[in-house]
């Protein structure tokens, strides 16, 4: 008899929980923006947070809900905004293609070695010991905390330097946000010129620790003729507002520090 | 008043859920990564732990008991807790989106985990009447985030380390949690010298 009773018992409180939540799923639904879903359905999924946000679904929710550009997704590329544009019925615009650029050229033979560094193989665990076994204390460390970062297979270290696949690299900046060292910059101009060192040291100093440093001798300031080139704190810095890709600074580095992005290596 | 605080602060020491009885350790380890998501993981434990308290102590004590089925709590209080926690997750998402943004990710999770069961049934294994369990249930949902804040430290050291191959992720992470139980030994007995109450 007790069994019954327990069996009983038991239904009675499933049932009475299983009506309580259709109920409650009946009569307090929220009402969800389908449109949410169907652009996290065209996002890539990588979740790599190059748009901004904590991940797709975040970007989904705030191009409905607050408006958010539809051409922020730099793995998408122009296809994905493209998608979302059309979800949303508005123009896509251009969605401009960036990569990432190890702005250094120091690999091994190149650039010095300062000492033999055998600790956790990490960039930033490296760089706290005198600035990291390079000569260049503003150099690629070569550890690779980049090619952990990245979520795409676009960077390796290539002879003790990273270096970016430009075709696989997508432009999220997960690798610039862990380069210890701050080298690595995002270009997004394909026919201009990249300056490949960030040495604020001296000339002199250079030259003793990397045959492909910039000395600021300042001719490729002197040469442009758009003034698009300065130097600052001892190493050229490209205003790309101003600079036409005509290459001269190319021609007249005598370090051939300046490229353009096909020549990076 | 002394009686509850005595509940209270030997449930967040020394009867952590946690680091000392050893329930609820899937989140433990599984949320404990990052600091914000630890907290927010936490403030849903104490939540559902002092709602599943407040419903199951009474359906345990006047239907259960009277008629001889207290062997039947552990399905009857899964089947309740389970329910409450849905309708809960329903209801904050209609009504107060604030709660349910930074709560909601966390209520599935523990929807049915092993401290939230622990807490209603150990609330009659140790004979507290309905208060008592309701600050026991807040303790151990207090004694719940504390782990967690404690250990997302840890964490954060332990994975900034470089462990042999073999101890690389979940291993040394148990051995972490195992050292960290081990210091809150410490506080065996310390409740009883505070409150004057014979343990």
């Amino acid at each position: 008899m007790s069994i019954a009773f327990a069996i009983i018992l038991v239904t009675i409180v499933g049932l009475l929980g299983a009506v309580i939540l259709v109920l409650a799923a009946k009569y307090m639904h929220v009402e969800e923006d389908p449109r949410v879903g169907e652009i996290t359905a065209c996002l890539p999924g990588a979740n790599c947070g190059g748009c901004g946000y904590a991940g797709c679904a975040d970007y989904a929710k705030a191009v409905v809900e607050s408006g958010a550009p539809v051409n922020k997704c730099a793995v998408g590329g122009a296809a994905c905004a493209a998608q979302i544009a059309q979800v949303m019925g508005v123009e896509a615009g251009a969605s401009v293609k960036t990569w990432a650029v190890v702005g250094c050229q120091g690999e091994d033979g190149v650039c010095k070695s300062k000492f033999e560094y055998q600790g956790i193989s990490s960039c930033a665990a490296a760089a706290q010991l005198y600035g990291g076994p390079s000569a260049c204390a503003f150099g690629c460390i070569g550890l690779g905390d980049c090619v952990k970062a990245c979520q795409f297979g676009a960077i390796e270290v290539v002879n003790g330097k990273a270096r970016v696949n430009a075709d696989k690299c997508v432009g999220c900046g997960a690798c610039k946000a862990a380069c210890p060292k701050k080298i690595i910059w995002m270009h997004s101009e394909p026919k201009k010129p990249v300056v490949m060192c960030a040495n604020h040291e001296l000339g002199a100093k250079v030259i003793k620790e990397c045959t492909a440093g910039c000395i600021a001798c300042h001719l490729c300031e002197k040469n442009c003729p758009e003034q698009a080139i300065k130097v600052v704190n001892n190493v050229a810095r490209i205003d790309y507002s101003k600079c036409t890709g005509c290459g001269t600074c190319i021609e007249k580095c005598p370090k051939k520090v300046i490229k353009m992005p096909a020549d990076i290596q | 008043m002394a009686n509850l605080l005595y509940i209270f602060f030997t449930m967040v020491l020394v009867q952590n859920y946690v680091l000392v009885k050893f329930l609820g350790i899937c989140p433990f380890l599984g949320v404990s990564k990052k600091l914000d998501s630890a907290v927010g993981m936490s403030l849903a434990v104490i939540f559902v732990m002092v709602l599943a308290t407040a419903v199951t102590w009474p359906l345990y004590a006047l239907v259960l008991e009277p008629n001889g089925l207290g062997y039947l709590q552990t399905i009857v209080f899964i089947i309740v807790i389970a329910v409450l926690v849905q309708f809960i997750e329903i209801v904050l998402h209609k009504y107060m989106v604030g709660l349910y943004n930074s709560l909601g990710v966390y209520l599935p999770l523990i929807t049915t985990n092993c401290c939230v069961l622990g807490v209603t049934i150990l609330n009659f294994t140790n004979g507290y009447n309905y208060v008592e369990s309701l600050f026991c249930a807040a303790g151990s949902g207090a004694g719940f985030m504390l782990a967690m804040v404690l250990f997302s430290g840890v964490r954060k050291r332990v994975d900034a380390g470089n462990p042999p191959e073999c101890f690389k992720g979940l291993p040394i992470t148990l051995v972490a949690a195992a050292i960290t139980s081990l210091s809150f030994m410490g506080f065996g007995g310390i409740m009883s010298s505070i409150f004057g109450i014979a343990a």
